[in-house]
């Protein structure tokens, strides 16, 4: 059987460091083939290469057997080859139907818009999509966004689609939507490269590449595999899933938040007399569908959004509308979710990101100017104690993989905050292998007395980390569980907006 | 004051604003597509200010008004070129490569000028004639106003359309606006960000010259120092005040010229108002509809951000 798709021998250097090492690859008609590896490994540089958007140093790409030249994403287009990037590439501005239709059209004055209207809901139509071509992206939620995406691949008469993390930003529910659609689209004969985090999905694949540090280390077939062979070959080691977590009895108490209610930018109620409070040694786990009010609360809680109502005592103080940077003075520790945009400055080294906000502690100046010297030491330390796989300290944050620069925003958390420390989706987008090392740091902290409030939208990760599970839904607690008394599925009904039975 | 409101007084207030808005609208319509397509420029000052010396030595040498016309458009373009260049090509910071090129176009326009008017009483030109449109311009009131223009008056009138049309109901116009929101989204297309970026500063800078032109040729019959006197800074700021739309810039550059207008009127029938309040009239304006008005900013996602792809 001829391939759909061949790489052979594909190399991709950055400035001193080397993304893809020697890379061949293969891609069956009608396949699902999985791209797996660590944060970091160069999958994201792989797909751009086949995409032509990356030059590879070197490398020879061939389209059902027949050698060709990508030196753009026109030619990639020419033959087939679309790709829905890691993150979104839409206008916010334009409709749908625009953001589709832009860029498509090589001649002629108007914008034909008609004719794309036909097409597209051919398509739609077909794969049981729905979205409206006349809305506004900025209007649509994130999960919308990414059949925006696919259906751009799809316009442009895609055979081989290259899907790039497509899950990260979907619920469960739209994952399941979309792994339906990609097996219709298997099913016409399109091709599909595959790239996920999440093991659940991998299994799905007709086969796994592996990649680890821009090689390729294997590839399988995905009935002759095992999650934990998988990850094995991924790290490198063997990883445990679960983390152990020693029982604890929680301390005194050190955040107490009662009735707290805070507005959006055009006065919608965004937080709803929210109450709850955290101990030293415990974990409360924050569960609930992205967009219920998580980001507000943590904006709340660290100082950034000013709350309309409600208390927020921190051992004892009340420190309602506090700034930031008095929270971070009483021991406050903020992970937020968005990494590049709040938890760094990307055109910082990684030694300027680890004592931001903390630059004018003692320890890091003398007199007026930056003690560079102590904050390069501090750097190499942080770099070796964590792991952070990069070239020196002087390597801007922006160009670590997003595992990598996940570990910069723990590292100086964990080593400025003392008592507190609020993680909002702390493992997004991460690897299994910097999951499990981000869990044992959280336990070890909580172990250390630390009281901590963790958000994620994996339910699996709160059961196993968290002492109490807090449910949020439309901005409001829908009830506080244990998980040891309560099961996933419980947990799903009050994340839906279903009250609480009974249980306390 | 009140001699204001005789009808005589209010038509040659009405007329000589659309008179001043002809070279804004010309510069503006342009810096539009430029600012659309993601290139902040600082340079218009400096075009401006070329385009209107273009004129000159044009309509001085040969006498011809509308090859001096050309002249300013081909200016224009040579600066645009050189501004593209440097942001969508060398990719250098918005602001510097704009306010080099003014810079630029001061010295050497004045360098220019100089050796040129050396030895000998400065050359003067006679500039453009109203014209009456037959019928419509004996139309009381409204004729004056309207009907008894220069021709680039109604060429720059049409001008603010015809780019609407082009920006929101042309595929060019779709892709322009793309460069200025997310530039990567054109890059995933196939389609050069470079060469589209470009395309649209040397064209907007054609434009943007027209007006440098228009400003010598329509206003004056010789050339000075620091002609354009600040207007390439008055285009910049009626597009953030007309929040990036055509319609919006287009209301900006009215209320500019009309409070001009009505400070040179006032000045002329000896009011007691300062003329510089006057003329900062649409600067406050401007401010207080930005901070007052909660819209959804029209400003370029990536306005005056150099587009890389790694
Ligand atoms: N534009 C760039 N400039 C310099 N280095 C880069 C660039 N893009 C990626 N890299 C580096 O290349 C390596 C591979 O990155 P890539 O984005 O392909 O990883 P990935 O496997 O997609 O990771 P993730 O799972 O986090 O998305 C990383 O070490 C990264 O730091
Ligand atoms: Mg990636």
């Amino acid at each position: 059987m001829t391939t759909a798709l061949r790489v052979e021998g594909l190399t991709k250097r950055f400035a001193g460091m080397i993304a893809n090492d020697d890379v061949n690859f293969d891609l069956l008609p009608g396949e699902i083939h999985c791209l797996f590896g660590e944060n970091g490994a160069g999958k994201s540089t792989l797909s751009s290469c086949i995409f032509g958007f990356y030059r590879p140093d070197r490398g020879q790409i061939f389209v059902s057997g027949e050698p060709v030249h990508v030196g753009s994403p026109i030619d990639a287009i020419r033959h087939g080859i679309g790709m829905v990037h890691q993150h979104f590439v839409l206008v916010p501005e334009f409709t749908v139907l625009e953001n589709i239709i832009v860029g498509t059209q090589r001649s002629g004055i108007g914008l034909k818009a008609a004719d794309a209207r036909k097409k597209l809901s051919r398509i739609c139509e077909s794969y049981g999509i729905v979205v409206d071509l006349d809305a506004y992206v900025w209007q649509l939620p994130v999960g919308r966004q990414q059949w925006v995406e696919i259906l751009k691949a799809l316009y442009l008469d895609a055979r081989i689609l290259i899907l790039d993390e497509p899950t990260a930003v979907l619920t469960p529910g739209e994952s399941r939507i979309l792994f339906n659609i990609i097996g219709e689209m298997c099913a016409r004969g399109l091709s599909i490269i595959l790239i996920t985090h999440k093991l659940a999905e991998v299994m799905q694949s007709n086969r796994v590449t592996v990649l680890r540090k821009g090689r390729v280390v294997a590839t399988l077939k995905t009935s002759e595999t095992s999650p934990d062979e998988l990850v094995r070959l991924m790290v490198g080691r063997d990883v445990s899933f679960s983390v152990a977590k020693p029982a604890l009895a929680p301390g005194e108490e050190v955040l107490a938040v009662e009735g707290l209610t805070a507005r959006g930018h055009w006065g919608e109620t965004v937080l709803n007399n929210i109450s709850f409070s955290v101990a030293r040694h415990e974990i409360l786990g924050i569960a609930g569908v992205a967009g219920n009010g998580q980001k507000e609360l943590f904006e709340v809680l660290c100082g950034v959004r000013k709350p309309d109502a409600g208390a927020i005592r921190l051992r004892g103080e009340d420190v309602a509308g506090l700034t930031p940077r008095a929270l971070m003075d009483r021991g406050v520790g903020h992970i937020p979710d968005d990494r590049f945009r709040e938890g760094l400055v990307p055109e910082f080294s990684i030694a300027e990101n680890l004592v931001l906000g903390w630059q004018r502690s003692p320890k890091y100046r003398t007199g007026l100017m930056m003690d560079r010297r102590a904050i390069a030491d501090l750097a190499r330390d942080m770099i070796a104690q964590y792991q952070i796989a990069a070239r020196d300290e002087t390597v801007a944050a922006g160009k670590l993989s997003g595992g990598n620069a996940q570990k910069v925003i723990i590292a100086r958390e964990f080593l400025h905050a003392s008592g507190l420390i609020l993680a909002n989706q702390p493992t997004r987008g991460l690897d299994v292998g910097v999951i499990e090392y981000v869990q044992r740091q959280l336990l070890k902290k909580r172990g250390e007395g630390f009281a901590i409030v963790l958000a994620s939208e994996e339910l699996s990760d709160l059961f196993s980390l968290a002492d109490r599970i807090a449910v949020m839904f439309k901005g409001e607690i829908m009830g506080i569980v244990d998980p040891r008394t309560t099961t996933i599925a419980e947990v799903g009904v009050l994340m839906a907006g279903g009250r609480e039975g009974g249980r306390s | 004051m009140s001699q204001l409101f005789h009808e005589a007084i209010i038509i040659s207030i009405l007329a000589s604003t659309l008179r001043i808005m002809t070279p804004l609208l010309f510069s503006s319509m342009g810096e539009l597509v430029i600012q659309r397509s993601g290139i902040w420029n600082m340079g218009v000052e400096g075009t401006m200010l070329t385009g209107a010396f273009a004129a000159y030595l044009v309509a001085t040498l040969s006498g011809s008004l509308w090859l001096a016309v050309i002249a300013a458009v081909l200016a224009g373009i040579l600066m645009g070129a050189i501004i593209a260049f440097m942001t969508a090509v060398l990719r250098v910071d918005h602001f510097i490569a704009g306010l080099g090129l003014n810079l630029l176009a001061g010295g050497f326009t004045l360098y220019w000028f100089q050796s040129y008017i050396r030895g000998r009483a400065q050359p003067t030109f006679s500039g453009f004639e109203d014209v009456d449109i037959p019928l419509l311009s004996d139309i009381p009131f409204i004729g004056p106003i309207l009907f008894s223009q220069r021709a680039l008056t109604y060429l720059a009138l049409l001008a603010v359309p015809a780019i609407w049309f082009l920006l929101y109901r042309s595929r060019h116009g779709l892709e322009l606006r793309c460069l200025g929101e997310n530039p990567k989204a054109l890059d995933v297309k196939g389609l050069s960000v470079t060469a589209r970026q470009f395309a649209a500063v040397t064209f907007g800078s054609a434009m943007t010259g027209l007006g440098g032109g228009f400003l010598m040729l329509g206003f004056s019959d010789r050339f000075l120092a620091d002609f354009t006197a600040g207007r390439g800074w008055i285009v910049v700021v009626a597009l953030i005040a007309g929040n990036w739309k055509p319609k919006g810039v287009f209301i900006a550059v009215a209320a500019f010229a009309l409070l001009e207008a009505l400070a040179t009127h006032l000045q002329v029938l000896g009011a007691k108002v300062p003329h510089q309040l006057l003329l900062s009239l649409p600067y406050i304006a401007s401010i207080g509809l930005l901070m007052g008005l909660r819209l959804r900013p029209g400003q370029p996602a990536r306005l005056g951000v150099p587009y890389t792809r790694e």
